[in-house]
């Protein structure tokens, strides 16, 4: 298969290194070569995060070339924004409608852009809108609105649906494996 | 079997199938994870700790070396600098059983205060380097350093980067080499005793052992020649090999894994053969200076990558190939997410009263160096683990007894980093009559990288008892007068405004401390404070906690702040800054 490049760009907190183990997990049991990085630190004090995950038959760089990303996953809306560029014309940036918002507005010293949506319609890419923390909540549990964008991401891969259940399976702790199951497939079902 | 590993983890994986016996670091970002598995998944085979520091770290590692045993010590970059003294006094000595140093990295300074290239260390010590482009090479390539530590009498500098340390791949997992635990001690005095009469004949004998390792570089495992294209052929290693390799997959390559000493023949073959030799790599131009002195025409180098920050598979691309792809626009004027205090965090209360003090804040290494950041901007400097109270110390002596106490200075540090380098710098201050306030937060653990215990709280790395290094104690033995030692609540503004006065103009050492705990690693949760809209002005005064628990909400008239029951943990600082009582505990 040709390389699959994805960026995946959220909160601190919002589980996108999960999302991204989980993602590691199905190419491996794929017999895929994989790249994963991100960079931890000072991320779960509120920051913004990404990582980046490269799937194909041999991978070399970890990190996505800049205008060389094939989905990106954005976690939250700001954060698909401020990626949005890293896409390749005809990509794809499915993303959580779910806003966060950063402490620099909570602090009333900026604004969260309205026009956030809008502005994502200006990149030449597919946009897949996702309900991802409604979706998770009918599934069980808000907190697996990761695992959602996951199963919405699912759909651009060729891989069987049974090898993806089996990484979220490998990846979320036992007595959260029927929530997130139910969660990914919903997600799936929305990725459409 | 093969598995998804991180660079740290396969470091660890590669210390367990090389026979490790001994593996010592202190935590810092990216290197914190090389410990944090082996403490966990090897605990069994490898005896591991944590150290106070890295100088401690490493003399222990040289300790275990000695004994015969293969030893790991891990660290970041500036980690290295305190570590420095053993190090170039163990490139004299040489080893026992193999020794390893570890140094992580930190290019584009993800979490870090500067960005040193250490590869210079292994041409300054004159000892072996060796560098892996992914985890495989991570675990690999380790195994491969104590080889050439044991075979060539020298400690191994091993140097990843962020991306190296914090990148999965996948990992094929090898056995462990078994080997036994050192059971006698011999007695080499001339070996290992640095006095000068031993240790100036070991000098030129290191300067030999280069000779041996750049000639073993000719034909060692680490370094491969990838022939292709012949119009153009790349020196690389690291991260930036797979950069380049992702640009220009056909190209000839001169990969290399040791990366010091050079292998001269191994780069003058391969510049024969090809027609323009390109040098790609990260920071310092560390390859491409070594290769210049050889006398070999780098056509390009520095000149096209920068010397400043990450490298870029784009950056690198456009540069190899000549052309860029399409891009969108940057979405510009996005309100940013910089990192922020945790809601409920100890630290928070403390940067609320020091700010309102107006007094000089000499800062440290820990989560609370973001008391530097709007909206706080209390805390004025911060130079490296341990420096605060030495720094508080420096401005004290030139401006002595300030009648303004805005003058005054108030060292501000966290427990791991006073038990890293703080305790010798409160020596100082004590022995050369300083009168600082030094405010240790001890929040029990070492909370910016992630979590680790400290000496202070009585577990291990592995997680056995241990006894209490008890700061207290600690500093009233070391000459604090105990009616200057103050035990304080980080979350009790006047306590902490009306002791800070207090110690502060004394003429002598203060040492105010908190226990609180770190609410992230201690998982710390409250009852959420509420915000009666009818009481709130919406003057934002809480907002100048710098809390994500807060925020203002409605227009007008009906404007008022709003607590989100999520992240608050009932801390009350937000409460004792309000000035209406609009916000109350539910």
């Amino acid at each position: 298969m040709k390389t699959m490049n994805l960026l995946l760009s959220g909160v601190g907190g919002q589980g996108v290194i999960l999302a991204s183990t989980i993602l590691s997990r199905v190419a491996l049991l794929q017999g895929l070569d994989i790249k994963q990085s991100e960079v931890h630190g000072m991320s779960q004090r509120g920051g913004s995060v990404v990582s980046h995950v490269r799937i194909g038959q041999k991978v070399h760089s970890p990190l996505v070339a800049l205008g060389g990303c094939d989905i990106l996953m954005g976690f939250e809306p700001l954060e698909a924004l401020r990626f949005a560029h890293w896409v390749r014309p005809g990509g794809v940036i499915l993303y959580n409608t779910d806003r966060v918002n950063p402490s620099t507005v909570a602090a009333g010293l900026a604004e969260y852009p309205e026009d956030v949506e809008d502005r994502l319609k200006g990149y030449p890419a597919d946009l897949v809108r996702v309900e991802a923390g409604r979706l998770a909540e009918e599934a069980g549990n808000r907190r697996a609105a990761n695992v959602v964008l996951v199963g919405a991401a699912s759909r651009f891969f060729d891989f069987p649906e049974s090898v993806w259940l089996q990484a979220v399976e490998q990846s979320v702790p036992a007595k959260v494996v029927d929530v997130n199951r139910k969660a990914f497939a919903l997600g799936r079902a929305a990725g459409a | 079997m093969k598995e998804v590993l991180s660079g740290n983890e396969a470091i660890a994986r590669g210390a367990w199938e090389a026979g490790v016996h001994y593996a010592a670091a202190y935590p810092g970002t990216p290197s914190t994870e090389i410990l944090e598995t082996i403490g966990s998944r090897y605990k069994n085979d490898i005896r591991a700790q944590w150290s106070p520091n890295e100088k401690v770290a490493l003399e222990t590692a040289v300790g275990a070396s000695i004994a015969g045993a293969r030893a790991l010590a891990c660290m970041k970059h500036v980690g290295v600098n305190v570590a420095a003294d053993p190090l170039f006094t163990a490139s004299y000595t040489g080893v026992g059983g193999g020794l390893v140093l570890v140094s992580a990295d930190d290019p584009n300074l993800h979490s870090s205060q500067n960005e040193q290239d250490n590869r210079n260390y292994a041409k300054f010590a004159k000892i072996p380097l060796v560098e892996p482009a992914d985890s495989q090479e991570a675990k690999d390539f380790l195994k491969v350093a104590f080889e050439i530590s044991e075979r060539f009498d020298t400690p191994v500098l091993f140097r990843t980067t962020t991306r190296i340390s914090h990148s999965k791949s996948v990992v094929e997992l090898g056995g462990r080499e078994e080997r036994p635990f050192p059971q006698a001690l011999e007695r080499d005095v001339q070996k290992y005793t640095m006095l000068p009469a031993y240790a100036r004949p070991k000098h030129p004998k290191i300067e030999e052992r280069i000779q041996r390792l750049k000639e073993y570089g000719n034909t060692c495992p680490l370094n491969r020649v990838e022939m292709g294209d012949t119009s153009i052929g790349i020196i690389s290693s690291g991260i930036a090999y797979q950069y380049a390799k992702e640009a220009l997959p056909n190209a000839s390559f001169l990969k290399l894994g040791l990366t010091y000493p050079l292998p001269e023949k191994l780069i003058r073959e391969f510049a024969s053969k090809v027609d323009r030799v390109v040098v790609v790599e990260e920071l310092d131009p560390f390859l491409e200076e070594q290769i210049r002195l050889l006398g070999i025409a780098v056509e390009h180098g520095k000149d096209w990558f920068p010397l400043t920050g990450e490298l870029t598979p784009e950056v690198v691309a456009e540069r190899l190939t000549g052309s860029a792809p399409e891009r969108g626009p940057v979405a510009e004027g996005l309100p940013v997410r910089p990192p922020v205090l945790c809601p409920g965090c100890s630290h928070r209360g403390v940067f609320v009263v020091l700010r309102k003090l107006k007094v000089y804040v000499s800062g440290d290494i820990g989560c609370y160096t973001l008391g530097a950041l709007p909206p706080f901007e209390a805390l004025h400097a911060c130079l490296c683990m341990g420096g605060s109270i030495t720094m508080a110390h420096g401005i004290n002596r030139v401006m002595g007894e300030p009648e303004d106490r805005r003058n005054k200075t108030v060292a501000v540090i966290g427990d791991s980093t006073f038990f890293h380098s703080g305790v010798t710098g409160l020596m100082d201050m004590i022995w050369n009559r300083g009168n600082s306030v030094v405010l240790i937060q001890d929040n029990r653990i070492t909370a910016m990288t992630g979590g680790q215990v400290t000496p202070g709280i009585g577990r291990t790395l592995t997680g056995e008892e241990a006894p209490v290094i008890d700061i207290e104690k600690l500093v009233v033995a070391l000459g604090v007068k105990p009616e200057n030692v103050r035990v304080i609540s980080a979350y009790d503004l006047e306590e902490i405004e009306t002791v800070l006065k207090e110690e502060l103009d004394k003429p002598e050492p203060s040492v105010v401390i908190t226990k609180d705990p770190c609410v992230l690693q201690y998982r710390v949760k409250g009852k959420p404070m509420t915000v009666d809209p009818e009481a709130c002005t919406a003057c934002g005064v809480c907002l100048r906690t710098s809390c994500i628990a807060l925020g203002m909400v409605g227009e007008g008239d009906e404007r008022h702040a709003e607590i989100d029951p999520n992240f608050c943990t009932g801390c009350t600082v937000c409460a004792q800054v309000c000035k209406f009582d609009a916000i109350r505990s539910t």
